[in-house]
């Protein structure tokens, strides 16, 4: 290994020549995304002057800074004591979060690559499209592209890595899944992530007063219908692909 | 509405300004011109602020009409321009009338060209920005047909000048790239770091807004346990290692976030060289310290701040000139090869 010694969490690194990042973990857990989702806002809170804007990943909170306002030395003072107000891996999760019910097909020319991801995790197709259906996922941060959530945690078989190429291109609404994730595709991208299911979710529209659907926080279920009854919900456009939305009230 | 129409056009083309910043944490990267250095001498050589729009031209240009006078600058890739065929001095600025044909050819070096226009580009305004910003289906290449509308003027008559030119140090030809180590630089053995900067890389087919593809010689850079890293924040400039350890360069339309790790990040200041490095252009890496980063950042942006004092006028003013008529003022078009500033009126 490069690393001489395990890093301890939280943990605050440099990200290019304007950038800090704060970790909460190296993988992917309940407290730890509840942790990141507090302390970017208690880092917006805090409105240091030369902070130019903040954005959370996974595990992390990002500051991207003007360094010539905000020196490098003082903002990894700040954020340092902002670690040490309170324990932020019991924070609570964010209010005005929704729970999102999602048409989705699995498998088929839709979604090619079910029958990859199920081998991987060592399960048949039927009862790949059981799990995934079954589960209630969070969306743990928005990124990658606009709008666009990392969703999870599935099951431990579900850690399966990434490919080693790229697929070119999967369209919107595509549900790809690795290392325990589902990540659902609000442009037509290329991806390192097995193409699983096929949603009708459109998670950015630009024009729109408000453009981004989902919010960090908030819950979704891939539930499973049959390509028939996906293709239908299409062709008669369905607003979000026949999604039902509602309030969590936690 | 004063209007540039659009007669023929390469397949690239798009609107670009500075983008959008703000967005990072829904997922939307700022975007905006790919040499950021080309718009703020575009500004300087029209005397107007750096945060208007400009057209975009990847490796061509196309035919171009406008509606009412209007004053022009080109600067980025060094690209083939005419005026009613006469030649056009590129990183200058030049006024055109009603009627007469801007026609902009292929790209000799570089690769992305600017139009730029006294007012800026007045195309409808997204998210705070009107930058075209194609993987986020945000606008569209501009296509044969398309009127573009030009903002109104800001400055007053007298100060509306043309005739200026820039003098630009070579960007266009490859060379050496700065970077820092970040986040991730330790998920790479120090071995492979020194082999990365040791190594002379060629742009690859598979170049776009996003990234530009690093071909080599040799060996990948793998990191450690690198298909199973968590998906983590991208700043424009990282460098990133897809899963056979062939890197990446991401560029400000590039996702916000990803899991393929970063072995360090190029200094802003040294994208201008990596975007307009064309096939066939060598570039190489070399590590900095932060410290160093910082300070070569610095005086970038003060090379930057004084562009507009950097601009000279392209012909003498013949309202200096003594003997006028001694000098031979329209017979002698000048090349678009030939450096503007020893040309003109020294016949």
């Amino acid at each position: 290994m490069s690393r001489e010694a395990p890093p301890i969490y939280p943990l605050i690194r440099n990200v290019g020549l304007s950038g800090m990042l704060v970790s909460f973990g190296d993988q992917l857990d309940e407290a730890t995304n509840r942790a990141t989702l507090a302390f970017r806002s208690a880092v917006n809170v805090l409105g240091l002057s030369g902070v130019v804007e903040t954005a959370t990943s996974l595990a992390s909170v990002f500051v991207r800074f003007d360094a010539v306002e905000l020196p490098h030395d003082r903002l990894r003072g700040a954020l340092a004591e902002l670690l040490l107000t309170r324990d932020w891996y019991q924070a609570p999760l964010p209010d005005g979060r929704r729970f999102w019910r999602v048409p989705t097909v699995y498998g088929t020319e839709l979604a090619p690559q079910l029958e990859e991801a199920a081998d991987l995790a060592g399960v048949s197709e039927a009862a790949a499209i059981e799990e995934l259906g079954a589960a209630r996922v969070r969306a743990l941060t928005i990124g990658f592209a606009p709008g666009q959530p990392y969703l999870g945690t599935l099951g431990e078989n579900w850690d399966i890595p990434r490919q080693s190429e790229v697929t070119p291109q999967v369209p919107v609404g595509a549900l790809v899944l690795a290392i325990r994730q589902f990540v659902l595709f609000s442009t037509a991208s290329p991806t390192g992530w097995r193409h699983v299911g096929q949603t009708g979710l459109t998670l950015f529209q630009p024009e729109a007063a408000d453009p981004f659907a989902l919010r960090a926080g908030d819950e979704l279920q891939f539930e499973p219908v049959s390509r028939a009854a996906f293709l239908r919900l299409r062709d008669s456009g369905a607003q979000q692909g026949g999604a039902i939305v509602s309030e969590v009230t936690s | 509405m004063r209007a540039l129409r659009v007669l023929r056009i390469g397949p690239s083309c798009t609107v670009q300004d500075r983008g959008r910043v703000g967005y990072l944490g829904q997922g939307l990267s700022q975007g905006g011109a790919a040499d950021t250095l080309a718009l703020a001498e575009g500004a300087a050589l029209l005397r107007q602020d750096a945060g208007l729009a400009a057209l975009e031209m990847a490796g061509m240009g196309g035919l171009f009409e406008a509606s009412a006078p209007m004053r022009i600058a080109l600067t980025g890739a060094e690209m083939v321009a005419t005026l009613d065929g006469a030649p056009l001095v590129w990183n200058a600025s030049h006024r055109i009338e009603p009627g007469q044909r801007l026609e902009i050819g292929p790209a000799k070096r570089g690769v992305y060209g600017y139009l730029h226009v006294g007012g800026g580009f007045a195309t409808p305004e997204l998210l705070g920005a009107r930058a075209a910003h194609l993987v986020a289906a945000l606008g569209a290449p501009v296509t044969k047909g398309d009127t573009l509308p030009v903002g109104a003027e800001m400055l007053p008559a007298a100060r509306q000048v043309t005739g200026l030119g820039l003098r630009v140090a070579d960007r266009f030809s490859g060379g050496e790239l700065r970077l820092v180590e970040s986040f991730q630089s330790d998920l790479f053995p120090p071995e492979v770091r020194r082999r990365f900067a040791a190594t002379p890389f060629t742009p690859g087919r598979r170049a776009s807004r996003m990234a530009l593809q690093l071909m080599s010689e040799g060996a990948g850079f793998a990191a450690e346990g690198q298909l199973n890293v968590l998906s983590e924040i991208i700043v424009p400039g990282d460098v990133q290692m897809t899963g056979d350890g062939r890197p990446f360069l991401l560029l400000r339309e590039a996702q916000t976030t990803g899991g393929y790790p970063r072995i360090g990040t190029v200094l802003p200041c040294d994208l201008s060289r990596a975007v307009q490095a064309a096939a066939g252009a060598v570039l190489r890496f070399r590590w900095v310290t932060l410290e160093d980063g910082l300070a070569q950042q610095a005086a970038h942006e003060a090379a930057v701040a004084a562009l507009p004092s950097a601009c000279r006028p392209l012909l003498r003013d013949p309202a200096d000139m003594a003997d006028l008529l001694s000098y031979q003022l329209i017979g002698g078009a000048i090349s678009a090869e030939a450096d503007p500033f020893e040309t003109g009126a020294e016949t």
